[in-house]
Parts: C-alpha cells; structure tokens; sequence
C-alpha cells in the first residue's frame, strides 16, 4: 500500500489543506499554493479535502503503486504518462501495479498537483501532513521528496474514475486580467506616486520565488515612511516592500511575522492565480475594496462546490468496461486504454 | 485606548493598537486575543498578537470583516485590564563557546569584560512580546540598552536551536536552527519548539523571562535529561508552574 518515487522532480512536497490556527506560536500554515487545484485532485480521486497529495514545481517525477490506485493530476499544465501513453489532467485514471507514472515539467503555470486514491499518508505533524521546509515540519522529515522515497497510501474508498462537467472547470492561469489587491495594512507608508505605481507599472514574475514568496522585479515601491516597521502578522498574499522597493508576495508557507510594510494583499481569490505565472512574464494590479474582493471569494467558493457537485463518473453509459473496472469490481486488471489525446487537445495549450 | 482597523486583504484584518514597544499594550492585547481563543467570536482562524497590534483571519463565509469589526470593538470596549498570572521562567544560558561566538567581540566593543557583558544580560527580566518570524521563536523586550546592537548586514547561514541572540534592541532565543543576522552570546539547552509536546512552544506572549548562567557540564547534563525525558523545563511562576 505505497507510493514509490523512482525519481523526484527538483521541488515535489507531500501537502495537505496545512496547518491552521497555529500561526500565534509561528507556525506557518503551509499546504498547497493553489488549494483550489488540489482540492479537486483529491475530489476526482474521492478523497476528503484534507487528504494529503504531492505538490510540484519542475517535472515531478516518475512514480509506481504496488497496489491499484486511481490517480489524478491539477494544476499547472504538464505532460502526463502512464508507461508511453499520455493521459489527460484534471480527471482520475487507473494506475496499476508495474505501470509507471512520468509527470513532466509545466508547459504553462508552475504548480501542480498529483493525488491518489486512499491519499498519502506520511505521519501527521501538530495536526497536519503539509510540508513546511523552511522549519523541516511535516511530509517526510519535513523535506522535498528524493529518489527512492516510499510513501504509505492511506485506504481506498473505491469510487469510480472521475471527471468534471465540460466547461467547468475555473481556467486558473490562462485567465485574463490584473491581479487584484487590496491596499493596506501600510499602504499609508507610501506616497501617492508610488501607490499609483502600483497599478500603473507592469511588474516581472522573477526566478527568486519558492514555495514562502515570489519577488517581483522591474518597478520598485520605495516607502517614504522607510521600509522597517514594528513587526506585526502578516497572511499569505501580503505584499512585502524590504528596502530594495522590490515588492514580495508572500505565499503558502510565509513566515508569520514580517518587519516590512505590507502595501497591499493580493485578494484571496488571485492569489493561487498569481503564484501560477511563470518566470518572465508581466503583472499588472488592479485595487479593489475588502468587500470586492470577499465578494469574489464566495463567488469562487460556490464555483469550487459547483465543480465537486458535476463531478461524474468517466465513460459510464460510453465505454461499459471502463467503467466497470473503474468500480473496481475487477480489481488489479490495467484499465483498457483511454483515449487521451482529444483530452489533452481540447484543454488547449496557451502558449 | 481604542484601535485601529487596518485592512489585511479579504480573510483577514489587523486592530492596530500601537506603533511602539510598551509592555502594558501588549498585556492588554495579549489578554483580548486569549479572550478571542476561547471562543468569545465564532469562526476566527488565526488570532496573532504581535507588539503592537492583533492579526485576526476570518471566513468571509461565515462573518463578514465589516461586521466582524464592528463585533470585536464592542467586545474591545467591554474588556478591562484583567490580572493575568504571568508565567516566569528561568532558562539556563551557557553563555560564549562555539554558539555564542559573539560573545566575546560584543564585550570588546561595548568596553565590557566577558563576565559584565553575561552579568548584564542575566540581571534583566524580560517579556515575551510575541511569538513569531519561526515555530515557537520568541521575540523578547527588556534587554539593557548598552548591549543594543544592530543586526549583521549578511546573515549567517546556520544558526543552531537553542541560541541566545540580540538583534538590535530585542534579545532572542533560536526555537529552530536557521539563517540569522543577529549576534548570539550563548546557548540553551531547552528546546523552546517541539513538536512532538503536548504544548509545543515552551514561550508564549506575555510570559516573562530571566536567564540563568550555567557551565558546560550543567549544560550538557540538562540536555541529557531532555533528551531522555527525565527534564522537563518548567515556569517557576504561574500556570504549569512546579
């Protein structure tokens, strides 16, 4: 009942829906950088939302079963394997074992998400399986996963391979528009030039981001009120101003506490949306109000539950046999081949 | 003393009390955010007292930041100072040696003989103002202020658990090891971040702290019986205390 990691991408983490109501003792939440992705990799895989999967930047690896799982892949768009045929994202398929799963480098976005049926089930760290590798907490030894490394499976709840409804699907990092933030809490720290260079300028997504911050390059935001405050609590999506003017998104795993002024936070609904852009490309922002952008986020909430709700079991009442084994009334038999390609092409490739 | 609200984005809001280090707002602060803990308003995420003010995340799906403002200035106006007991506790501090490499520069530059430098830093009593930047790393205020000293313009990469720092005019005791600019006089042995204790973080915020000089066989015997479970690190004063 193991995953086995033949070989891991540069940055593959075992994440879970992370570590909550910790953040007064300085633990950082952790958990996936898009939730939303991860959430419905779990959900095709008929997992709980807070099962634990693997997140991935780079190519995440080649990986094995010794039992019958169903799998699923979200997130940024990559090429996925099983032996030599590709399959499609953001739907569930079988994976037996001595069948090898090859996830290749993101064509487009940098996060993604693999889960499997019965989720990864590392030992739980205060409360949560969620990886936080700056303080070594969580997933294995609190590290990015290696060659080699072998992961407990949790339980199978035996669902048969999912798909979305068609054109449901919230098209995160090919989705239009500036990313919206909402000023303060030290927006006050910055003359008015300088906030309206905010979201005048375009700002460059830099290769200086880990799964703690992303630094934006080309346009500085130098704080008149100078760049060191009385360190208070900061949030993933704070934007931090350090004295270089060079503005720094916290994300996932932020430290708890920051000494720099924060001049804006990214709305919550942007942020996974933020995090997906490659290095090299533009920014823009837009401000919105607190109430914009919650209005935003339960807009998206009542999205996200739509899509679970469409959720429906793949190729029932088209391709029988498929369907059958995927009710795993058959078990350990390799699924018949599915037919992938139209898949892949009619996702789209934006590039 | 009535706070300002500060927008934090969409999940969360900042009541802002105070842009200084003053021990009375950060015990009346720390006081509402327990308050806040035990449940005094429904569907809070996170409640983060820092120096000066109190980060609150929320679920837009549950309570509205507009209400939920309106709600925490209410119960704000209805809190008193109340008498917390402060916990105190005494941390054993092996000063100089390989962890505390600043130790002996920092006396040379202050004027200081090494053993008025550890004098100075062990006669202080000092407050847990908030606990943050790692798991369990606690800032303290209190440290006198001849050894004020500024941060190193370059970090050093690897600096243990365990170590006793001062980063300008706070004092600090390393919870995880990691990169610091800060200057370390010395080392404890107790680990103020376990994750595997009941209550992981030994320090919370409002806790009060003196730090007691040991030598290197003390050191080592406290370790030893950390590590084999004999030791546990108690307050003298207050909840938990022996």
């Amino acid at each position: 009942m193991s995953l086995e990691i033949l070989s891991a991408g540069p940055m593959l983490t075992v994440q879970d829906a992370g570590r909550n109501g910790l953040r007064h003792l300085g633990v950082s939440t952790a958990g996936p950088i898009d939730p939303d992705a991860m959430l419905l990799a779990n959900a095709l895989c008929g997992n709980r939302d807070d099962t634990a999967a693997l997140e991935f930047a780079g190519p995440a690896g080649q990986f094995q079963t010794d039992r019958a799982v169903r799998f699923a892949v979200t997130g940024a768009d990559c090429d996925i394997r099983i032996d030599a045929r590709p399959v499609a994202a953001w739907e569930s398929h079988r994976l037996t074992p001595g069948e090898t799963l090859s996830i290749g480098a993101p064509r487009d976005g940098v996060w993604g998400y693999l889960a499997l049926s019965g989720g990864i089930e590392t030992a739980p760290v205060l409360g949560s399986r969620a990886t936080h590798l700056r303080s070594g907490l969580g997933g294995v030894d609190g590290r990015a996963l290696r060659n080699g490394d072998r992961l407990l499976l949790g339980p199978d709840r035996k669902v048969p391979c999912l798909r979305p409804a068609p054109q449901s699907l919230p098209a995160h990092s090919q989705e239009p528009g500036p990313i919206r933030v909402i000023l303060g809490p030290q927006s006050d720290r910055f003359a008015d030039d300088i906030l309206a260079r905010l979201t005048s300028a375009s700002f460059t997504v830099t290769p200086q981001r880990d799964r703690m911050a992303m630094v934006l390059g080309g346009v500085e935001l130098p704080a008149a009120g100078g760049h060191d405050i009385l360190s208070d609590g900061t949030v993933p999506g704070s934007i931090q101003v350090p004295g270089s003017g060079a503005p720094l998104v916290l994300l996932a795993e932020s430290q708890t506490t920051g000494g720099y002024p924060k001049i804006a936070t990214v709305a919550s609904v942007d942020l996974p949306r933020l995090a997906q852009i490659p290095v090299g490309r533009t920014v823009r922002f837009a401000v919105i109000s607190r109430e914009e952008g919650e209005d935003l986020w339960l807009a998206g909430r009542r999205a996200l539950r739509a899509v679970l709700a469409g959720l429906t079991a793949k190729s029932e009442g088209m391709l029988s046999s498929d369907y059958l084994l995927s009710c795993d009334l058959v078990g350990g038999i390799a699924a018949p081949d599915e037919v992938a390609g139209t898949d892949l092409t009619a996702r789209g490739d934006p590039q | 003393m009535t706070p300002s609200f500060l927008p934090s984005g969409d999940r969360a809001l900042m009541l802002k009390f105070s842009d200084s280090i003053d021990a009375s707002v950060n015990a009346r602060l720390v006081g509402f955010a327990d308050r806040l803990r035990q449940g005094a308003i429904a569907g809070l995420v996170e409640i983060v007292p820092t120096y000066g003010s109190l980060l609150i995340c929320y679920d837009p799906e549950h309570l509205r930041g507009a209400a939920l403002e309106k709600r925490l200035l209410a119960l704000w106006e209805g809190t008193g100072t109340e008498d917390r007991t402060e916990r105190y506790w005494e941390v054993p501090c092996l000063y100089g040696g390989e962890v505390g490499q600043d130790l002996d520069d920092l006396a040379a530059d202050k004027n200081l003989t090494r053993d008025e430098l550890i004098a100075l830093h062990a006669g202080a009593e000092y407050r847990v103002y908030m606990i943050g930047f790692a798991p369990g790393f606690a800032y303290l205020g209190g440290l006198p202020e001849i050894l004020h000293t500024p941060r190193l313009t370059v970090p050093r990469q690897n600096i243990p658990e365990g170590a006793i720092g001062i980063g300008g005019r706070q004092a600090s005791i390393n919870s995880v090891a990691g990169p610091s600019g800060w200057r370390f006089i010395g080392w404890t042995p107790w680990r103020s971040f376990d994750p595997a204790r009941p209550e992981p973080c030994l320090f919370r915020a409002g806790d009060r702290i003196r730090f007691r000089p040991v030598d290197t066989a003390e050191a080592r015997d406290i370790a030893a019986g950390l590590s084999a479970g004999d030791v546990i690190p108690e307050p003298l004063k207050g909840e938990g205390a022996a």
